[in-house]
């Protein structure tokens, strides 16, 4: 009579469903993509890491920190001491001020627990979150899991020009400050990636104007503003899943309690070993052998190689002011994806098919748009050039091809 | 979020301050201050040596390698087929596995009952994922005088007193198997207890299992998620850091069907994203190793509980010559010990209204060198009073540390 028990309470439909909090939260362009990508006869220029080798010294580091018996066990909580002195001097010099290391700065797992730490230490239940569009997807899961509003603008490209930049995308001032009176009750936060001097300074006057708090820097925004970093897109070790947060005491301090009730601490050796590289690197800062200049160097003449096989392919490029991606422009090729019945944006199909037929991977970039904006950025997907030279050459070899069945 | 929440464990962080300023012989925090075995070591240097992968993103749900090896590893123990693609998720820490199971599973209103003493962190996990804690006591049950050294195996729930906590609200009970800081191995049939309420009431069941491989004295670690209609509704939590003496890795695991599992995930997508790719490698090349070697004396997990089972004998007979009287834990890293017959006036020294336990640590700590924890941290503020005579001792720590722990006692002992 147990035994039939057991087996009638596992037929009966648990009432174990989901929270409420991760309603809708289970499509990841990541998960989709990723698998897809895999296959090793596909170049992936997909995801965005690097498949060159990060510089020996962080490496050694690392290797290094491991055999010291106390690098193995747990470190302070909210980043491991040299690894926030390391920070603070190097933006120290950054910000040109004095930074607080065991109050003004936290150290996450990667850029994304900074992200995460952030929401939910400052965004609450009904609160609304200005994010501009194309946005790293992440985001809007997170801003919505912590129970507020994502109110998106998008970038608008300034019609018109031959060859189109990151910069031709600007944000409509009107538009922004519109996103920041709607609601006046409610506290507003604003999240932005690099964008010019100018348009920061359109931003951080409206953060001011309506007291608002805002996740980029500017002179003038240090009480107000969170900025966040990754020791993978830094130093070329995505896989190592560190990154921090920068700001005043008064907002770092719900940040740390996140910390405390999520992760605790990140891992010693990780953290021992970026401080070694930044180390190495402050010394070196402004000078061409410090990584920071030489990566982004290296990765200009990468940039300019991509743009010019793409516009030989015929696909227009945005060509990018900074990061490691770039945005193409497929309308040109006019591929006719009508059997492809599934309900999804054209560049969804567009990259799944590419994928397939010319053994090519990208990211669609309406993964990185509200519903509003697909119809604006349904043309476009992403590309990262951080990539070796035979990766390089071989995408290239693809797109000459193209046109060949 | 943390509007709500008070920066929690203070008490943490205001011990450990204590104990660096004064440069005690450390047996408060829980980890060891011994190396990792070589071959975990040796591991991660092999993976940092490997390709340029090793170095970049992995698999967002954990590193392929490492999944695999550990559904196979725990499918061998609960004797069941576990999918590792669907059934594992690899988290920063076991700590974010709680943290990830709390947010997918507790909603606004619902009850999860804690077993006191408790590892800290329960509790403000539950009241952020916006439940409600409910607690009830592990006891120690009377001893026939003279029938020897109490052990953590005589603190048990009334079935009664149990059963009673369970209503219509009830969403999760939280068993930490081996317990911290009590040291309790649960035995098959109180967890038969706990799993007969869970089927009956449809609740479902968080299971700490960070110190599994550490059980002394023939006791033997039971997974609750082995027990009949238990699969399903187990979440089942690990951690590499205390299996590998690798704290600072900060490696953990969430095992569960995959219907409970689905969800998680989410969580985890959300705030962590993935964990890193070298310290998977390497923990997972740690476990196919012991596989192999599982139940041999080769074992790491034969070998580490048979050095720790001296070193708690050990600190127990030195805990009880300076008049405190241990509870010889069945399992994990921590002993504690009734401070009630301690002759030291401690009247001057403690602060309005707070627990003796924490009079004394603090008082251990400054006169005598030696800091410890106090246990009422473990117990709901509720309960804290009734259980603020006893202190916890980490005694996963090298001879050195031991010795020089042992030697204040002795000194101690000898002015008394």
């Amino acid at each position: 009579l147990m035994h039939l028990c057991f087996v009638l309470q596992n037929i009966m439909t648990s009432r174990h469903t989901h929270t409420k909090r991760i309603e809708g939260l289970d499509k990841n362009v990541w998960v989709a993509f990723t698998s897809l990508a895999a296959d090793p006869s596909v170049v992936n220029l997909g995801q965005g890491f690097p498949d060159i080798p990060p510089p020996s010294y962080v490496k050694e580091a690392l290797a290094q920190a491991a055999s010291v018996d106390k690098m193995n066990q747990y470190t302070r909580g909210f980043g491991h001491p040299s690894l926030v002195k390391a920070l603070s001097q190097v933006y120290g010099k950054v910000y040109e001020r004095q930074i607080d290391p065991l109050k003004e700065i936290l150290v996450t797992v990667g850029g994304y627990g900074s992200l995460f730490s952030t929401m939910q230490g400052l965004v609450e239940d009904g609160d609304e979150v200005i994010i501009i569009e194309p946005f790293f997807d992440c985001y809007v899961p997170m801003v919505r899991m912590a129970g507020a509003k994502p109110v998106l603008i998008p970038l608008r490209l300034k019609s018109g020009k031959k060859t189109v930049t990151s910069a031709d995308w600007f944000l409509d001032p009107d538009e922004l400050s519109s996103k920041f009176s709607s609601k006046t009750k409610r506290r507003k936060h604003l999240h932005t990636t690099g964008r010019t001097s100018d348009e920061l300074q359109m931003i951080a006057d409206l953060c001011i104007k309506h007291d608002t708090l805002c996740f980029t820097t500017l002179p003038g925004m240090w009480d107000r503003t969170i900025t966040i970093s990754s020791a993978g897109k830094t130093f070329s070790v995505t896989g190592w899943k560190l990154g921090w947060s920068i700001g005043p005491e008064h907002l770092m301090r719900h940040l740390q309690t996140v910390m405390q009730n999520t992760i605790y601490t990140c891992p010693t050796p990780l953290q021992e070993a970026v401080a070694q590289g930044l180390q190495h690197n402050f010394e070196l800062m402004g000078q061409p052998e410090c990584y920071f200049s030489s990566l982004a160097e290296e990765l200009e003449g990468k940039r300019d190689r991509m743009a010019a096989f793409l516009q030989e392919a015929g696909m227009p490029p945005v060509i990018p002011e900074g990061g490691y991606f770039m945005l193409v422009d497929v309308t040109p090729l006019n591929q006719d994806l009508s059997h492809m019945v599934q309900d999804e944006a054209y560049d969804y199909k567009f990259v799944k098919w590419m994928i397939k037929e010319k053994k090519l991977a990208a990211i669609p970039v309406t993964a990185f748009v509200g519903e509003e904006s697909k119809k604006q950025f349904e043309k476009y997907i992403r590309l990262c050039f951080i990539k070796q030279d035979s990766t390089l050459d071989a995408a290239e070899a693809i797109l000459k091809n193209w046109r060949k069945i | 979020m943390s509007r709500q929440l008070q920066a929690r464990r203070t008490a943490w962080l205001e011990f450990t301050q204590l104990a660096a300023d004064h440069r005690a012989v450390n047996l408060g925090q829980g980890f060891p201050d011994f190396s990792p075995p070589t071959f975990i070591q040796e591991a991660l240097r092999e993976a940092l040596s490997g390709g340029y992968q090793m170095h970049q993103y992995t698999r967002v749900f954990g590193h392929p390698p490492l999944v695999r090896i550990l559904a196979k590893f725990f499918g061998r123990i609960v004797g069941r087929e576990i999918d590792p693609f669907e059934d594992v998720l690899v988290t920063a820490g076991a700590y974010q596995a709680l943290f990830c199971a709390f947010q997918a599973l507790i909603e606004e209103g619902d009850e999860v009952i804690l077993v006191e003493p408790f590892f800290d962190c329960y509790q403000p996990m539950v009241e952020l994922a916006g439940g409600k804690t409910v607690h009830v006591s592990l006891r120690p049950s009377q001893k026939v005088e003279g029938s020897g050294v109490p052990s953590s195996g005589d603190w048990v729930l009334s079935p009664e007193e149990l059963a009673s906590k369970f209503n219509p609200r009830t969403k999760a009970i939280v068993i930490n198997t081996p317990n911290n800081p009590l040291g309790k191995v649960y035995k098959t049939e109180e967890l038969q207890v706990i799993a007969d309420l869970c089927v009956r009431h449809d609740v479902l069941c968080i299971s700490d299992e960070v110190y599994e491989w550490l059980t002394y004295d023939g006791n033997k670690h039971v997974k609750i998620a082995s027990l009949p209609g238990m699969w399903e509704r187990t979440v089942t939590i690990g951690s590499a850091g205390k299996t590998f003496s690798a704290t600072g890795w900060k490696l953990g695991w969430a095992i569960s069907s995959v219907h409970n599992m689905k969800n998680l995930k989410i969580i985890h997508l959300g705030s962590v994203y993935q964990c890193p790719t070298a310290t998977q490698e390497a923990v997972a090349r740690g476990f196919e190793r012991e596989y192999e070697l599982f139940g041999t004396p080769e074992s790491y997990f034969q070998q580490l509980p048979a050095m720790l089972h001296q070193k708690r004998e050990k600190l127990a007979s030195c805990l009880g010559a300076a008049g405190l009287q241990p509870v010889m834990p069945e399992g994990g890293y921590f002993m504690i010990a009734d401070i009630s017959s301690v002759k030291v006036d401690l009247s001057d020294q403690s602060t309005e209204d707070e627990p003796k336990d924490f009079t004394f640590v603090k008082w251990l700590t400054k006169e005598k060198g030696l800091a410890t924890m106090p246990v009422s941290t473990f117990y709901s503020p509720e309960h804290r009073r009734e259980f603020s005579q006893y202190v916890r001792f980490c005694f996963v720590k090298e001879d050195s540390t031991l010795n020089a722990a042992e030697d204040i006692l002795r000194k101690w002992s000898q002015t008394q």
